[in-house]
This record gives C-alpha cells, structure tokens and sequence, in this order.
C-alpha cells in the first residue's frame, strides 16, 4: 500500500511539475565528473532509489536521469557519463558537452574527487567555461580526510567563482547542503562569476578575432568563448552540432518566413 | 517549403561557414596542446593554493621521482637506458646457464641412447623420439628458458614498480603527432607481454579510429614468444666481428635497436593510416599515474618465472612436441629422391632467399602460425631432422647448426626482422576478429604486418648483398 502511495505521488509530481499557477517551478540539474568520482553514488544518494531512472541509449553511452523534490520543487537530475574531458572526440564526452552546452541545464554540478583534485581540476574548469551556473561539488571528503587531504573549500570557492560543497555521498554527508546551494543557483540567488582560464596570448588574440562573430550569429544563448575555443581546436563534431542548431531555429523560424527564390533555381 | 532556404537563417549558415573556414585559418595543432597545458597548469596553481596534505611523505617521493622519469631532457634517455639494461642483464646473464642446460642434456641423451639399445629398440623409433623430440625439446629448453627467466622477472618489477604509466606519458607526443592515441603506448607496452592480450586492452580506447590503429599495429612489439628469438639470434650472430668484452653490450644494443625499429614501424604505420583508411585526429585523455610502488622482489620474481617462463616453456615445447615428431616424419618420408620436408623447404627457398632467409626459416614461421613461441624449436628440428643430427653441446654448436646452413650475420638480421614485423600470431589474430568483428580489418591486421615483413626483409636483403656485405 506504502508503495502504491509513494509510486503515485511521484508520478503525479512527475506529471504536474510546475505549480497549479502554471509557472515552472522544475529544474534542471546535470551532473558531470570524472570516471570514479562516487557520481553515480552521489545520483542515487539524490533520486533515491524509489526514483525512476531512465536509460537513453544515446548512440554508445548511457545517460541516466531521476528526480528528487526540495522544498516543495522537483529537480531532474541527469548523470552525464563520467569523463576526463570535454573535448569530445569519443561518443561519450560529446553526450556530455552536447548536454551542457545545448540543453543547459539549469545547474550544472561538478562532482570532484577530492583525494586527487588536481586531474579532477581539469574537467571543473572545462565546465566553468561552457557554462555560467555551476555547483562543484567535492566529493569522496571521507577519504580525503582518512588521507590528510585538506582542501581549504573557502578558498577554492573564491578563486573558481563558484560554490564548492563537500559531500560524502557514500554515508548522505553534504546533501541537504548541496541542495540548498543548486537551490540557490537555479534561482539566481547565489551569484557566480566562474573562473576563464587565460590562455597564452596568442590563443587570447585569436579567440578574440572569432568571439565577435560568434556573438554575432548566435547572441548569448551559446557561451561564445568556450566555442572559440572549440573552433580554434579544430572540433569537427562540434561544427555540425552548432549547424544542429542552426537548423532547428531555422524550421521553428523557417514556417513563417517565404523562400525568396524557388527551390530548384 | 525547403526550410533551408529561409532568408533569415540562411544568412547565419553562410556566417557559420565563414566563421569555421577563420577558425580553420587560425587553427594549429598546437592549440590543443596550448590549451591543455594551460589548463593543466592552472589546475596546479590552483591545487597548490587551496590543499595542504598533512601526510606529504609518500606523494613528494612520487613526484619528485616523476618529475625525472617523465621529464622532457631525461625521460627518453633514462626509458632507453632501462630497455637496454634489461636486455643487457638478460643476455650476459643467460649464457652461461643456457651452456650448463645444454651439457646436461647431451650428457642426459648418452644415457637414453644406452638404454635405447639395452631394450634393442629399433633406428627408427631411436630417431623419432631421441634425435627428433628430445634434442628438440632440449634446445628449446636450454636457448629460451635462461634469458626468458632472467627478462621476465626484470621486467615484472619494472611493471610493477608502476614505470609502464610513465613510458606511456613519454611516448604520448609521439603516438598523438602519429595521429594515434595516446594510449596506444600503453598497449603497446602490453604487447611487449602478449600481443593477444594486449588486443584485449585496446578497449581503454575509446575512439573506434584509435583504437583500430592500436590494433593494427600491435604487433610491431615483440612479445613473450618472440623474446627468445630476437635474444638468442642477436647474441649469436650479432657480436661476432667485436672484442669479447663488448660482445654483450653490442648483442643488447642490437636487440634494443631492433624494438626500436618495431616502434618507428608502429608509428610509421599509425602515421599512414591515419592520414588514409583510418583518417581523424587524436583525442585527449588522461593517463593516471599511479603511485610508484616497492615491488615485493621474491614475490615478483618467482611469479614472472613460474607464470611468464614456464608458460611460455610449456606451450613452446606441448606446441613443438608434435611439430617435432610432425618434423622428423616429414623429414624422413621420401618422395622421389627428397623427402617431404625437402620438397616444401625446395618450393618455399627462392622466395624465401630472396628476403635474405631460406626455406626452413619460412616454413618455421608458417608452420608457427599458431604461436610464435614454436618457430624457433620448429626451425631446429628442421635443421636437425637433415642429418647434421648435430648433438646439444654448448652455444657454439647451436651456432654451427645455422652456420652447416649457410647463415650469415644477414641471415639472422632478417630472421628478427620477419619475426618482429610479420603477422600476428593465431590468438592474436582470433582476438583481433573477436574485438572488431570485421573479417576485413582482421585481415588487414594479418596482410599489413606481413606485407611490411617482406618489404622490408626483402629491401634488407638486396641492399646488403649489393654493397657485397655478405
């Protein structure tokens, strides 16, 4: 009976996710990391097991997704496929950087393996250029701490321009804290400034002479620096997902418009 | 209505076109690894500033040892140094224990033959078992169990020390401007074991490309059953012309040149088929150093010689027991006036002759398909199965049973060279068809090495015996 109400509760959030008012109240929260970062454990620790979670079979890899609710709000939370980088040339980093970039959830969470910031640094600061509204997260704490790891997360906060929350995924340690702060975040309350990497500057020369006309063709609804980047690294996979996009403003926009001249001219 | 000719949007396709084609004017592929290493660095500072590690000890230790082993001056030279000390170790330590092997087993073949007459056992069974198997297993046993129980646990601790990590990280650079995966060292380091292992463990590639290349071109490592080979043939022809003290230095010099060789050819070949079959670039990724460890020495030790050598042992002498036996029927069935072993070593020598080999040596490497461990004891038997029926002695008879067949210094060359470069073996061959599930790539994996064997083999050939070296 238990699990009757439970089960029906949920699918009725699922299914009326905004309040009666008609404004949506839902969020979206995606998680990235590196590979054995307790991600996973940290997704299930969120969704509970109760939870759905869905599998797509997004080309190779997995990308799993479940809710949880926080103060009377659901959050989706998508757990992207653990990976080292966002550079995507393997199927699964492209899931993920496609997600963050296009979808743009509405946090997007760094999990962290603190007993070895630095390698997980790198895949942090990735984000912090793809996207404004990031939550890192510092997980394995336990660990660190059995290992005389200390991480001054005040500190790291200031200079990455974004919350750090330590959490211990494995015993629910840093949860509530950690949805407080994606509250916070996705509702614009707590205020980011992520951290850019300056690049020597003959790369800041050249991002500088295509950022304007990134700008140009698709405004700020794409981070137009991280894109540069990109295009200067010669992503080819990245080109076709932007001319994507392209395509579908264009049969969105493209229904009203009349074509100029006849197809076949 | 064709959407795509909308005015408004069509415009922005054209920019995005424009935009690319800039980027691609401006693109370098020393962006990529500008932004990296920026970013790397950044991370560091970062790191540095915000974590104290109250139990410093163990990391500094592997850092400051790292910052040696895979640094830009010394990781090259310290890495080559390491290769050739290893083979240094191996070959000078292995003579003197292969020479004791073979004594025992000739004075051992004295008895046997006594008692082969004591129960008036007949030519022919004496022959098959005693002249055929026996002296082929005790070549085998005596040439490859000593340097393979040396290598395999010198090499075991360097692996377990956590120094493999390192030699990938070193060879990153040049696997990435060969359009390969960084991580194709790493299985190539594991080729150096087990080329059908090391198939296995192209899945931590991720990128379908990359990983082909580092399928296709594993084979260029030797492996546990082409160890011995390359060992045995070096030390025995490659030394001669030099003063004794430096003939170990001269045979580990040779060996180490030619896995160097085998690893210009991996990234040659890589090279190619990047720029051809398989066209892309290189992906990022992140290689783990882990920390170095103090290798339990007796523990490392014993378990390289009992897994490594004796398995290896035991399937070159299970595989070339009946290859023995096959061997000697062959040799000792006459059809007209040669027996069969002569008729297939007569079709196969022209051919053979011309890639600086001869008929044997061929047949040894075709009859080997099935594991690489077996072409060696293969071509003994057939050399003994002729009737130069030389007896085990010491290494110097083991040479004269090449030299009784005209083998030069080319001769032995071009045997390493085919042995290094030619296809894989069997379960090599059987992984590859199982990983990629592509008669044709596994195919190719079979006709590239082997095409590049006969190249090269050939061109070793015809140069050295126009300038008259031999």
């Amino acid at each position: 009976m238990m699990r009757h109400c439970c089960e029906n509760g949920a699918s009725c959030h699922h299914k009326n996710p905004s309040d009666q008012k008609g404004k949506t109240t839902r969020f979206r929260v995606a998680l990235a990391g590196n590979p054995n970062t307790g991600k996973s454990t940290l997704f299930n620790a969120l969704t509970g097991l109760r939870q759905h979670t869905g599998n797509w079979p997004g080309k190779t890899v997995l990308r799993a997704e479940g809710t949880y609710s926080f103060k009377d709000v659901t959050y989706t939370v998508i757990d992207l496929p653990g990976t080292y980088s966002l550079y995507s040339n393997s199927a699964d980093e492209e899931v993920a950087r496609d997600y963050i970039v296009f979808e743009q959830p509405d946090v997007t969470v760094v999990v962290l393996d603190a007993t070895s910031l630095e390698r997980n640094l790198n895949l942090a600061l990735q984000v912090l250029e793809m996207s404004e509204r990031v939550v890192v997260c510092l997980n394995l704490m336990d660990e660190a701490n059995r290992k005389g790891i200390r991480i001054d997360d005040r500190k790291l906060s200031s200079k990455l321009g974004v919350p750090v929350v330590k959490t211990a995924a494995r015993d629910g340690k840093g949860l509530t804290e950690l949805k407080e702060t994606v509250e916070g975040v996705a509702r614009g309350h707590i205020q980011t400034r992520p951290f850019r990497i300056r690049y020597s500057d003959e790369m800041e020369e050249k991002i500088k002479t295509i950022e304007a006309d990134i700008r140009t063709i698709f405004g700020n609804d794409l981070p137009s620096r991280w894109i540069a980047l990109r295009l200067l690294d010669g992503d080819p996979s990245l080109t076709e997902a932007l001319k994507k996009r392209i395509g579908k403003e264009e049969s969105t926009d493209g229904a009203i418009a009349q074509p100029p001249y006849p197809a076949e001219a | 209505m064709e959407p795509s000719l909308n005015p408004l949007i069509r415009p922005k396709h054209n920019q995005l076109d424009t935009l690319a084609s800039k980027a691609r004017s401006l693109a370098d592929p020393d962006n990529r690894d500008n932004m990296v290493s920026s970013i790397y660095k950044t991370s560091r500072a970062i790191v540095g500033d915000v974590v104290q590690y109250t139990d410093r000890q163990q990391r500094q230790h592997s850092e400051r040892l790292d910052r040696i082993l895979t640094s830009k001056i010394w990781g090259y030279p310290i890495m080559l140094a390491m290769l050739a000390t290893v083979f240094w170790l191996t070959i000078a330590g292995a003579n003197v224990p292969s020479s004791m092997l073979a004594e025992t087993f000739a004075w051992l073949e004295g008895y046997i033959t006594l008692a082969f007459q004591a129960v008036h056992a007949p030519d022919w069974l004496h022959g098959l078992l005693v002249l055929g198997l026996y002296r082929g297993i005790s070549w085998v046993v005596s040439v490859m169990l000593p340097p393979m129980a040396i290598f395999f646990p010198v090499f075991a601790l360097l692996e377990n020390f956590g120094y493999l990590p390192r030699v990938a990280f070193n060879m990153d650079r040049l696997f990435k401007r060969s359009g390969g995966h960084g991580k194709q060292s790493l299985t190539m380091a594991m080729g150096f074991g087990c080329n059908a292992a090391a198939i296995m463990s192209t899945r931590i590639i991720e990128s379908p490309r990359e990983r082909m290349l580092a399928i296709l071109t594993n084979n260029f490592v030797p492996c546990n059953g082409r160890w011995p080979t390359l060992i045995v043939l070096s030390s025995l022809f490659m030394a001669a012309g030099v003063a004794s003290g430096l003939q170990t230095f001269v045979t580990a010099a040779v060996v180490l040149g030619i896995v160097l060789f085998g690893i210009v050819v991996t990234l040659t070949v890589s090279w190619v088929l990047s720029k051809t079959a398989l066209r892309g670039v290189p992906t990022h990724y992140t290689l783990e150093l882990p920390p170095y460890r103090r290798p339990k020495f007796w523990n490392t030790v014993i378990r390289a010689t009992l897994d490594k050598s004796l398995f290896v042992l035991k399937r070159a002498v299970i595989i070339a027991a009946p290859a023995g036996v096959i061997t000697w029927i062959l040799a000792n069935l006459f059809v007209g006036d040669m027996s069969i072993l002569e008729h297939i070593v007569a079709f196969l020598d022209p051919f053979a002759r011309a890639l600086g080999l001869d008929g044997y040596i061929l047949m040894a490497f075709i009859l080997g398909l099935p594991a690489n461990e077996i072409v060696l004891p293969i071509l003994l038997m057939g050399y003994l199965s002729t009737g130069a029926m030389t007896e085990v002695e010491d290494m110097a008879a083991l040479k004269q049973i090449f030299l009784d067949h005209g083998w030069t210094w080319l001769t032995a060359l071009n045997m390493m060279l085919f042995s290094l470069l030619h296809y894989p073996c069997g379960t090599t061959l059987f992984n590859i068809y199982k990983e990629t599930k592509s008669p044709k790539w596994t195919f190719l994996a079979f006709a590239i090495p082997t095409g590049i064997a006969i190249g090269v083999t050939f061109t070793v050939a015809q140069v050295v015996r126009g300038l008259g070296w031999v």
